[in-house]
C-alpha cells in the first residue's frame, strides 16, 4: 500500500519511539526514501527532542543540590532522634 | 546513570534498617528528575525547588511503604507530581491549567510544520542562551497535559507505562497526548531552528 504524507504524520511520534508494527513500518521507510518532506519533519521533530532533553536545556538553580541535602541532612537528624525517643 | 535494581534495592533495604545516611546517596541519581517533573507542573523555579525538596523530605518518610513492584524512579516521580498538583491547587485554585483535563477538548489540528531545506542543530548549539531559552519557552507554554506527558517521556526517559502510571493515566492517552506535544514543538520551534541554524555540517541524524 502506498502511503501518503498525512498518514506518515499520524505514526511520526510512535515511529520514533519504535511503537509501529513491522509492515507499517516499513511502508513509512518506503515512503521516507522519496519523499523530503517527511524526512525532514522527522529529522526535525528528532532533533528538536535530542535539543529540548539535553540537560543544558532546562537547568538546575544554581545551589539546588546543595540546599536540598542540607535540608534532607536535617530531616535525618529530627527522625534520629525521634526513633531514640521510641 | 541508572543504579541497578540489586545495588538500590540494596541501599533502600539498609536505609530501612537504620543507616539512613545513606538517603543521600539513594536520592542523588534522580534530584535533577524531581526538579524537571515539579517544574513542568509548577512552572516557577522556587515553587519547583520547594516542591523537590518537599517531595524528597515525603519519600524519605515513606521509604518503608516502597514495595519495589514499581521501579524506585516511577515511585518517586508519583510523589513528585502529587506534591506538583497540590501546589498547584494552592496557588491557582486548578482553574487555570486543569490536570484533569483531557485530550479530547483539544480537537484540533496536529500537523507539523512542512519543510524541505532542513538543516540539523547541533547539540553544541546549546551553548547559545538564546536557543536554550526558545526550547525552555517552547516546552513551558505547553497546555498542561501534554507538557506533562512530554516532560516524563522525552525529558526524563520515563517509558509508556511508567508515564501512565505516574500520571495516573491510560497509555493510550500517554500516546495520544506525546503525539501531539512533539508535534506542537516540531510547529513551534522548526520557524525558529531554521533561522537560527548555523551552516555546518550535520552531526547527527540523517546524512544529506
Ligand atoms: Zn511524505
Amino acid at each position: 500500500m502506498k502511503l501518503e504524507c498525512k498518514h506518515v504524520w499520524e505514526h511520526i511520534s510512535e515511529y520514533i519511539d519504535g511503537g509501529v508494527d513491522a509492515k507499517l513500518r516499513e511502508d513509512i521507510e518506503r515512503h521516507l526514501e522519496h519523499c523530503e518532506i517527511c524526512s525532514a519533519i522527522l529529522d526535525s521533530t528528532r532533533n528538536i527532542l535530542i535539543l529540548t532533553a539535553d540537560n543544558r536545556t532546562f537547568e538546575l538553580p544554581v545551589g539546588y543540590s546543595e540546599r536540598l541535602h542540607k535540608r534532607l541532612a536535617k530531616e535525618l537528624e529530627s527522625s534520629e532522634k525521634d526513633s531514640k525517643k521510641d | 546513570m541508572e543504579m541497578t535494581g540489586t545495588t538500590e534495592a540494596g541501599l533502600i533495604a539498609r536505609i530501612l534498617a537504620g543507616e539512613k545516611e545513606l538517603f543521600h546517596e539513594l536520592i542523588r541519581p534522580y534530584e535533577r528528575m524531581v526538579y524537571v517533573t515539579l517544574f513542568s507542573i509548577v512552572r516557577n523555579e522556587t515553587e519547583a525547588e520547594d516542591g523537590a525538596q518537599e517531595a524528597i523530605i515525603s519519600a524519605y518518610r515513606h521509604l518503608a511503604s516502597f514495595r519495589g513492584d514499581a521501579k524506585f524512579s516511577t515511585w518517586l516521580t508519583t510523589i513528585a507530581i502529587n506534591e506538583g498538583r497540590k501546589r498547584l491547587r494552592r496557588t491557582k485554585g486548578a482553574v487555570e491549567d486543569s490536570i484533569e483535563e483531557k485530550e479530547e477538548s483539544h480537537e484540533g489540528d496536529y500537523t507539523p510544520a512542512p519543510l524541505t531545506d532542513w538543516r540539523e542543530i547541533p547539540l553544541e548549539a546549546l551553548e547559545r542562551k538564546e536557543l536554550r531559552e526558545a526550547l525552555r519557552v517552547a516546552v513551558t507554554e505547553l497546555p498542561g497535559i501534554y507538557r506533562q506527558v512530554f516532560t516524563l517521556r522525552d525529558l526524563e526517559e520515563l517509558n509508556i507505562d511508567e508515564t501512565a502510571q505516574a500520571l495516573g493515566i491510560t497509555t493510550g492517552a500517554v500516546k495520544v497526548r506525546l503525539h501531539r506535544a512533539r508535534i506542537m514543538l516540531q510547529k513551534r520551534l522548526v520557524p525558529y531552528l531554521k533561522t537560527t541554524a548555523p551552516a555546518r555540517r550535520r552531526f547527527f541524524g540523517r546524512a544529506l
